[in-house]
């Protein structure tokens, strides 16, 4: 047989140039566009945009895949459609954040004014008006279910890295895993049924509120203090011991002060995590359109519920109601994020100095 | 030892007292963990009980009232879980071994970037931009594929349909599946990808062979948690859907099977007496639901963990 001088070398006969992808990709936005366009100007419609954007992938994918097959072999075209697929996939993710960030910004910034962030929402029924009084409730109550979950949170992270051991330990652990998955609305009826035993029917407050968003704080605070504790090199805690120092000023004084930066961070993830919860809030705290500072005392509006009820429950001046709620739509996106970049930029400068 | 011999007795006594304190303090913030959980799920089945067993303010039983809602529930966040799943291993294989590596880190962020929108603005997008998107799509479905059961129509003129909960779900379970997908994908074990590729295998078949196989358990886990959140998520769909009580598979009608999450938001703040406690009732088979998902899901992973 000669049939081995007459085979190609596999390797360097039957490529495809570098600019294949490219070329193949306006050659089939140019048929489709064309052909769409004519459709279009024969029925007298608009340009369907969505549909040619579809069809020039989809015709694409398969010019570009029946070509490689014919040049370069199957093995090589099922690469070329696996590669453009996954492209396509991070394409595809990115097309829901770019059109929420351009709905957001683009409809809020209506009514996103001076009067929006003075003023509440007390005797307004059409426009103007403000969500002072949900800014004031946001921070009240995430305030007062950072301070109920850190401590527990933190104590406990402490207790699993540095004590826990046997039983309660390993139920510890367990359970916290199963708190992570409790659903929001769910961490909600807990702390209504809580307070409608303890005051009584009708019983919305803002700390009840802070106590359903505190079940859902509880467990991430937990899970990234052990994280960071568990960082804390055993060296230094020993050199600390052999110094003499009882062991819960060791905690205290070298442990806990080389992780803060990685506990804070922890923490700041946690605040911006249930900042945006608004299904507990909706049943615990309920919804009012005037200023409430008191935590313990009647219904308490927050950002994410005025969101949820300007849009469900819009008055006379409907489009009014609707700015109002993306107007309150930004500035959450915006808290959340400030909330976000400060944890990551605490997490960078205050780095724990390990020395490894 | 010999070096607390030297200590004043003091001192001693303060430090086991101190020491004494803190290690209890921190016991019993452990414990307290232990006891609010159990106090919800002690406080959840009492006001539940009057629901389960005189049965709902319109005299039907809870059953049937639960039922269309725990279906809806599982129905939605299974479409979206169809949805979420290909798109999440495509990312987390871009960002893992197609990207640049200089990008990589930077692509990663845009992703997380989606988990910190909060859950009300994923429902006023789907309402004012994603449902109005779907009708022309809705339209094109029932009129072509009409035949097959999910398609049958009439469709929605609004697009306050399944389909529209579906992909809003889908997107917001999108980036916990990847950052988890991306974690196991950037493990695998570089010896058996370079094995791969230099017996003359192309990326794909590298991946096929190496990657995915060594992070198949990773995936499974992203799934079971990215169900655990669709399963529970409360607003988005309670402002997207038009609720109807039917069990129903037709993804772009009127008549959508409301979830037991969005369900209560929707009925809470107006009910009372009896729909109080026929409400919680759904809560907590909600919670049995996802505690079952999310048990499945460690099993799963700690499974794994223990024979490799």
């Amino acid at each position: 047989m000669s049939a081995v001088t007459q085979r190609a070398n596999p390797l360097t006969a039957g490529r495809l140039p570098r600019w294949s992808n490219l070329a193949v990709l306006a050659a089939s936005a140019a048929v489709f566009g064309v052909a769409l366009g004519l459709t279009a100007a024969a029925s007298g419609a608009a340009f369907p945009v969505p549909a040619f954007v579809i069809a020039t992938v989809l015709g694409y994918l398969v010019l570009l895949v029946l070509l490689s097959r014919v040049v370069e072999g199957p093995r090589k075209a099922k690469d070329r459609l696996m590669r453009n697929l996954v492209v396509a996939a991070f394409l595809l993710a990115l097309t829901p954040l770019i059109s929420l960030i351009v709905t957001v910004v683009g409809r809020g910034a209506a009514r996103f004014d001076i009067a929006f962030f003075t003023e509440s929402m007390r005797n307004v029924t059409g426009e103007g008006g403000g969500v002072l009084h949900a800014v004031v409730g946001t921070l009240e109550i995430t305030a007062a279910a950072t301070l109920i979950s850190v401590p527990i949170g933190l104590l406990t992270a402490i207790y699993l890295v540095e004590y826990g051991r046997g039983w309660l330990a390993r139920a510890i652990t367990f359970f916290v895993d199963v708190m992570t998955g409790i659903p929001s609305i769910v961490a909600g009826l807990f702390a209504f049924s809580l307070f409608l035993l303890l005051f009584g029917p009708g019983s919305r407050m803002g700390l009840s509120g802070a106590v359903a968003l505190s079940i859902l704080m509880i467990p991430v605070v937990v899970r990234s203090s052990e994280e960071m504790l568990k960082l804390v090199p055993r060296d230094l805690r020993e050199a600390s011991y052999a110094l003499g120092v009882p062991k819960w000023r060791t905690i205290l004084k070298v442990v806990i002060p080389t992780a803060i930066a990685g506990i804070s961070t922890g923490v700041m993830l946690a605040i911006a995590r249930v900042i945006g919860e608004t299904a507990p809030l909706l049943i615990t705290a309920g919804f009012t359109q005037s200023m409430n500072y008191d935590l313990t005392d009647g219904d308490m509006m927050s950002l994410p519920v005025f969101v949820y009820n300007s849009y469900i429950s819009q008055g006379v001046d409907a489009q009014a109601y609707i700015d109002r709620a993306w107007a309150g739509a930004l500035t959450l996106i915006l808290i959340v994020m400030l909330l976000n970049l400060l944890a990551r930029l605490v997490a960078k400068i205050f780095a724990p100095k390990l020395g490894r | 030892m010999s070096a607390a011999v030297n200590d004043p007795a003091a001192g001693l006594r303060s430090r086991r007292i101190g020491d004494a304190v803190f290690a209890g303090m921190s016991r019993w913030a452990g414990a307290l963990i232990l006891i609010v959980l159990a106090a919800v799920a002690i406080f959840l089945v009492a006001q539940a009980l009057p629901a389960l067993i005189q049965g709902t303010d319109e005299g039907e039983s809870f059953l049937a009232y639960v039922l269309p809602l725990a279906f809806g529930t599982v129905w939605a966040a299974a479409l979206a879980l169809a949805m979420a799943i290909p798109v999440a291993v495509g990312i987390a294989l871009f960002i893992s071994h197609y990207a640049p590596r200089r990008l990589a880190a930077g692509l990663g962020y845009v992703i997380d970037l989606l988990a910190a929108v909060p859950s009300v603005v994923f429902g006023l997008w789907g309402i004012q931009v994603l449902a109005p998107a779907t009708v022309p799509l809705a339209d094109w479905l029932t009129a072509n594929l009409g035949w097959i059961p999910l398609f049958a129509g009439p469709a929605s003129g609004t697009g306050r349909t399944m389909l529209t909960v579906a992909i809003v779900l889908a997107v917001m379970i999108l980036p916990i599946m990847t950052a988890m997908c991306r974690e196991v994908f950037l493990q695998t074990p570089r010896l058996n990808e370079e094995a791969a590729l230099a017996l003359g295998a192309t990326q794909w078949e590298m991946i096929t062979m190496s990657v995915l196989p060594y992070g198949r358990p990773g995936i499974v886990s992203a799934a079971m948690l990215g169900l655990g959140r669709a399963l529970g998520e409360t607003m988005a769909v309670a402002m997207v859907l038009s609720p109807a009580t039917v069990i129903s598979f037709a993804l772009v009608t009127t008549q959508n099977p409301a979830t037991i999450a969005s369900n209560i938001a929707l009925n809470f703040p107006e009910a009372h007496g009896l729909g109080v406690n026929t409400l919680i009732a759904t809560g907590l088979v909600l919670f049995v639901i996802t505690l079952a998902v999310n048990a499945l899901a460690r099993w799963y992973v700690n499974r794994r963990t223990v024979s490799a």
